[in-house]
Formats: C-alpha cells, sequence, structure tokens
C-alpha cells in the first residue's frame, strides 16, 4: 500500500514540505527569544504580519521584491526593538512588552496596507524568479525556503560563536553572571529581540508571496506555531548546540506542517479547525518532556525490579569536589 | 585600592518595610589587602558587597576603586575592576553553556563584546593549563555545560573566572557556604592559594568565624548598617573566636547569641 494514499496526498506531503521551511525561519526567530533569551515575546504575532504587509506594500509600489523583503526585516527589527526598549528601560513585564507591540501593530499593519487584505496578484515575488525558471509553485517555496534556512542557520550559527552571541546567550541564561563579566544585559537582550523579530518578519514576508496576499489577521496563532516547531524540533532531534538545536526547529517545522497536513487531508478536519489543532499539537509537545520523564521512571521501576540489588546513585550535586559526577 | 566614604542605604524608604541597611560606611583598603568580614543575619554585608558591585546604587556617599570613582557606574561598566564569587553556585556560571565558553567570557570582564571568535583555540589551550592547576579533571571536560558540575566545582570555577583577569579587587560572598565542609575547605584553600599568587585585594564576607580568623590580613565585623569592630593584622593575630565574642558583646551591647548570630 501506498503511504501516501494513507496519510497524505504527494502534492499535500511536498506542500507541507515547502510550508513547513519557509516557515522554519519563524521557528528560528521564536527559538532565539523562547531559548536564547528565555523571553516569551508576543511580538511575533504583531511582526509576523507586519513583514507581511511592508513586503507586499512595497511590492506592489514598484519595490523589487528582494529588496522589499529586506525592507520587511527592517520593520521588524524595529518591533523587537520597541519592545525591547519597554522591557529594559520601562521595566515592563517581557510578556506585556510584547502583547503592547503586538496590539498596537495590528493598527500600523493596517495603515500599512489601507485595508486588511493585499493580494499579490500576478505581481513579481521572490518565488517568480524560480517559477520563471519553469518551475511549480510548490518547488520554487522549497527551493526558497531551503536556501533561506540554510543561510539563516549559517548566519546565526556564526554569530552566536563570536564574542557577541555568547554575551547574548549567557543574557537568557543567567544575566547575573555576565552583567558580573561586564556586558550590558539590557542591550544584549535588545539585540536579541530586534534580531528574532526581523527574522520573523521575513517570515512573514516570504509566507506572503507564497500565499500571494498579505492579511492583517495572519499573525494569529504564530506564536503558537514556532513553540510548537522549536518543542518538537528539540525533543525530537536534540538540542546539545546552538547549531544542532537550529537544525532541530527547521526539522520541527517541517513536521508540523506535515502533522497539520496530514490531520486536515486525511482526519476530516477543516481549515477552520487548523488553530484549535495547532493548540493541541503544542499542548501535547510541552507535555511530552514529562510523559517522557513518567515513562521512564516505569520503565526503571520495572528494571529494578529485576535487578533490585543495585540501587542506582541518585547524588548529582553532592558529589565531593575532586570526584565529580560522570557526564550525562 | 578601595576607598569607601560613608555611604548609606535604605531600602523601601518611606514604607513600612523600610530598611536602613548602611548607615553610613567607610572603608580604606589598601592594595593586596584581604579583609574578612563577619556579622549575624541581616548585619549589611552582602548589601555592602552589593553596593561595591553596582547591584544598586548608594543613597549617599562614594565608592573609589584605584581612584576611579565608580559610585554613578552602572554593575556592568564597574566590572572592568571588580571579580566576583556568589553565594549560590549557580550564579556564577551560564549553565547552558560549556566550560570553555564560561571562561572564555570570564577572560572578556570588562571588555566590550565584539563580532570577533567568541573563543580561540589559544585561549582553550590556555584554560585547559589553568583548570589544570585547579586539580578537578576539569581539563578534560572543557565542552561540557558548566550546569553538569558539582557545587564545589562550580566554586572553583567562578572563583578562576573571576581571577582569569586580574581584578583590581575581589570581592566572595560567603561564596563557600552552600557546600558541604570537606568541599567548603577546599574551595577556601583555593581561595587563598590564588589570592596570596596574584596578590589580590580581596573582600570575603563568612559565616565561620575561624576562618575570618585565619586567613586575611585584616577583620571587620559588621553590626546593624555599621562597622562594628575593624582588625588590623596584628590585633588579630593571637584572637581566639571567644574573644571575639567578647569584643562583639561589648561593642554593641548586645548579647551574641541573641543576634541570630550564627557563630561557630
Ligand atoms: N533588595 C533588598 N530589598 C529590601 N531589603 C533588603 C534588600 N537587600 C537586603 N535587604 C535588607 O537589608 C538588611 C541587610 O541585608 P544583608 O543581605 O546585607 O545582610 P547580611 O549581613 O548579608 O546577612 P546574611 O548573613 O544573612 O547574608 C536586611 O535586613 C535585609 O532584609
Ligand atoms: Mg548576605
Amino acid at each position: 500500500m501506498n503511504i501516501f494514499t494513507y496519510i497524505m496526498s504527494p502534492s499535500s506531503f511536498f506542500g507541507a514540505i515547502s510550508q513547513g521551511l519557509l516557515w522554519s525561519v519563524l521557528a528560528m526567530g521564536v527559538y532565539i527569544t523562547y531559548r536564547i533569551l528565555d523571553f516569551a515575546d508576543l511580538t511575533t504575532e504583531g511582526s509576523f504580519p507586519l513583514g507581511a504587509a511592508v513586503a507586499a506594500k512595497y511590492i506592489l509600489s514598484g519595490y523589487n521584491p528582494i529588496a522589499a523583503t529586506f525592507i520587511a526585516m527592517g520593520y521588524g527589527l524595529l518591533a523587537g526593538l520597541i519592545t525591547g526598549f519597554l522591557n529594559t528601560k520601562l521595566k515592563i513585564p517581557g510578556l506585556l512588552s510584547g502583547i503592547l507591540v503586538m496590539t498596537g501593530l495590528y493598527s500600523i499593519n493596517l495603515r500599512i496596507m489601507g485595508k486588511a487584505n493585499l493580494p499579490l496578484l500576478k505581481q513579481p515575488t521572490v518565488l517568480t524568479f524560480f517559477s520563471d525558471m519553469g518551475m511549480t509553485n510548490t518547488r520554487a517555496a522549497m527551493i526558497l525556503g531551503i536556501i533561506t534556512a540554510v543561510v539563516v542557520i549559517l548566519l546565526l550559527w556564526a554569530l552566536f560563536s563570536t564574542e557577541l552571541g555568547f554575551a547574548i546567550r549567557a543574557t537568557g541564561n543567567n544575566p547575573h553572571m555576565i552583567r558580573a563579566l561586564g556586558v550590558n544585559t539590557d542591550f544584549m537582550t535588545m539585540l536579541g529581540l530586534m534580531l528574532s523579530n526581523a527574522l520573523i518578519s521575513l517570515a512573514g514576508a516570504l509566507i506572503a508571496q507564497y500565499n500571494g496576499f498579505a492579511d492583517v489577521g495572519m499573525g494569529t496563532g504564530t506564536i503558537v506555531i514556532g513553540l510548537a516547531s522549536v518543542i518538537i524540533g528539540e525533543v525530537l532531534f536534540g538540542r546539545t548546540t546552538v547549531v544542532r538545536s537550529l537544525f532541530s526547529v527547521v526539522c520541527g517545522s517541517i513536521l508540523y506542517r506535515l502533522i497539520i497536513a496530514a490531520a486536515l487531508e486525511r482526519r476530516g478536519f477543516q481549515p477552520t479547525d487548523l488553530k484549535l489543532l495547532s493548540s493541541i499539537v503544542l499542548a501535547v509537545c510541552l507535555s511530552l518532556p514529562l510523559v517522557k520523564e513518567k515513562y521512564n521512571r516505569i520503565v526503571n521501576r520495572k528494571n529494578k525490579v529485576k535487578e533490585s540489588s543495585q540501587e542506582p546513585s541518585l547524588t548529582k550535586d553532592d558529589t565531593l569536589l575532586k570526584g565529580g559526577n560522570p557526564s550525562c | 585600592m578601595l576607598k569607601i566614604e560613608n555611604i548609606t542605604k535604605t531600602f523601601s524608604p518611606g514604607t513600612a518595610n523600610e530598611k536602613r541597611a548602611l548607615k553610613g560606611v567607610s572603608l580604606h583598603m589598601k592594595p593586596k589587602d584581604f579583609v574578612t568580614v563577619i556579622g549575624g543575619n541581616g548585619a549589611g554585608k552582602s548589601t555592602l558587597l552589593n553596593a561595591i558591585a553596582g547591584i544598586f546604587s548608594v543613597d549617599s556617599g562614594k565608592i573609589i576603586i584605584d581612584g576611579n570613582d565608580v559610585t554613578k557606574l552602572p554593575e556592568h561598566q564597574r566590572a572592568q575592576y571588580i571579580g566576583r564569587v556568589f553565594q549560590d553556585p549557580r550564579m556564577g556560571t551560564a549553565t547552558d553553556m560549556t566550560i570553555e565558553e564560561n571562561m572564555s567570557m570570564a577572560l572578556r570582564r570588562g571588555k566590550s563584546r565584539t563580532l570577533r571568535k567568541g573563543i580561540t583555540k589559544k585561549e582553550k589551550d590556555m584554560f585547559r593549563e589553568y583548570l589544570h592547576m585547579l586539580d578537578l579533571g576539569l581539563e578534560n571536560r572543557m565542552s561540557a555545560k558548566a550546569g553538569l558540575l558539582s557545587g564545589g566545582q562550580r566554586q572553583a570555577l567562578t572563583l578562576l573566572m573571576a581571577t582569569m583577569t586580574k581584578p583590581k579587587l575581589l570581592l566572595l560572598d560567603e561564596h563557600t557556604a552552600a557546600l558541604d565542609p570537606k568541599t567548603a575547605k577546599k574551595v577556601l584553600e583555593l581561595t587563598k592559594k590564588i589570592i596570596e599568587e596574584e596578590q589580590l585585594t580581596a573582600l570575603m564576607i563568612t559565616h565561620n568565624m575561624k576562618d575570618a580568623l585565619k586567613h586575611g590580613n585584616r577583620l571587620m565585623m559588621m553590626h546593624e548598617g555599621n562597622i562594628l569592630i575593624d582588625l588590623q593584622e596584628e590585633q588579630k593575630a593571637n584572637l581566639q573566636v571567644t574573644d571575639l565574642l567578647k569584643m562583639f558583646e561589648k561593642a554593641s551591647g548586645a548579647s551574641a547569641t541573641n543576634d541570630r548570630m550564627l557563630l561557630v
């Protein structure tokens, strides 16, 4: 039996992979705030449609689509800067700072677009470069997605291996420590937020060009999609180093799309169920570590019964200075 | 090296929780002074160290490190002068980053962070040598995450990090308090060794009076936001814990045991 007939059609399959690759840019942006900065940043839901709106607007006013896409990134950078300013300078809690900017961006996005939906019919986009070579939209999106994801991974990998990158990572991990080592953590938080939202706006710009329109409502639920990709990716593919995590996040994004596509196509869900599905997928993913632990405990208990004489050592932090604990 | 002039700090002023934690503290430390600080809970010891480190700004007074007035500088700008080890072993390292990454960040204490490589091959070799001197076997685990280390290992690493680029001033706030006695002793010995070898100027808070008498060339006792007793090397040379307790009772008019002093 063909796997496609059971799970999804080939066209949905490849469509999901293309989408997963394009959306992985958003997921990597979310990874920067959520994982590296330890900052739950809801600006995402505003900076994603912001990227879409700006790219669409500039393309419609005759800009080169590549230029329009980069301009969209610049706007995202600014959105991140504002969230960072609210959080670090005005001391507004991170979650709230993000909500404030997200809400404000809704009006700004409408201003930019002039209406709630901006179609890009018959306009040149970053995808038309590929479709002009005779590719289908899906194929073009896949190539573009691969190129973008690889470039973003490489750039982030390079950045997070620099002195500055170390400082950003330490700011999210232990701000006390890195301040004591002379780093302005406010500045690093702002840099991280700017970088993250620039990527998220880039994702918005790409998705708008792939879908052929920008819509003011397209940001709703994006944070859930981003988080789900991050968590699926990390649980399944590991998170030992930054570059490994980034790779995992891209895989997570693709897998997320495949899950959603399968549910929509073969399990009787409707497109309007998408947001509910997203939430369920994320809830399941978030509970995975706990389930895994419970499962391990049950398995361990069974093993223990078998060989009860060997008591496993539980000491982790109270090993003596010299001894050290076995590397995990 | 360190000159503190009449600093005061009141937490939550004007509220029911108002707390005058420092009531005009002055302190002059010469280069290579190693001062131990004792005092009961809430005496203001940590507040004094945090004020020097710049975790908050003081209400009045001046803090001068090696001729530089740092009173108005934020914490991260004072870091160029100050090395710190905290009471909580988790505070001193970025636990999700590797040992060598942590060390490379410490090596750049007080310098601006650029787009240069976060860690170079040459630095790794240097770190391996430093870690070798600690004699904890950490030189073979340099790419392990700092979070995997035991409390004692972390404090030793943090101490190394704090002193790798020689600080004008080393601040130690009960950095052995969270460790078991045997490990605490080892870390304290290491502290002494590094301070002597590097000829550092250091300020160390401890709850252990014996340690305070044994180490350093000067001993201070704080009480209710003031420095109550300040003993120079010759004065503390033959002192016993009981003498210290008597001095405290005489100077404060309070009973040492009533004052919730955890004295050993
Ligand atoms: N951030 C803060 N906000 C409010 N009050 C504070 C703060 N930090 C310290 N205090 C108060 O200031 C006083 C001095 O505290 P400090 O931490 O300096 O004491 P300490 O001498 O270090 O005591 P311990 O030996 O218990 O560590 C205490 O009464 C404490 O409750
Ligand atoms: Mg204290």
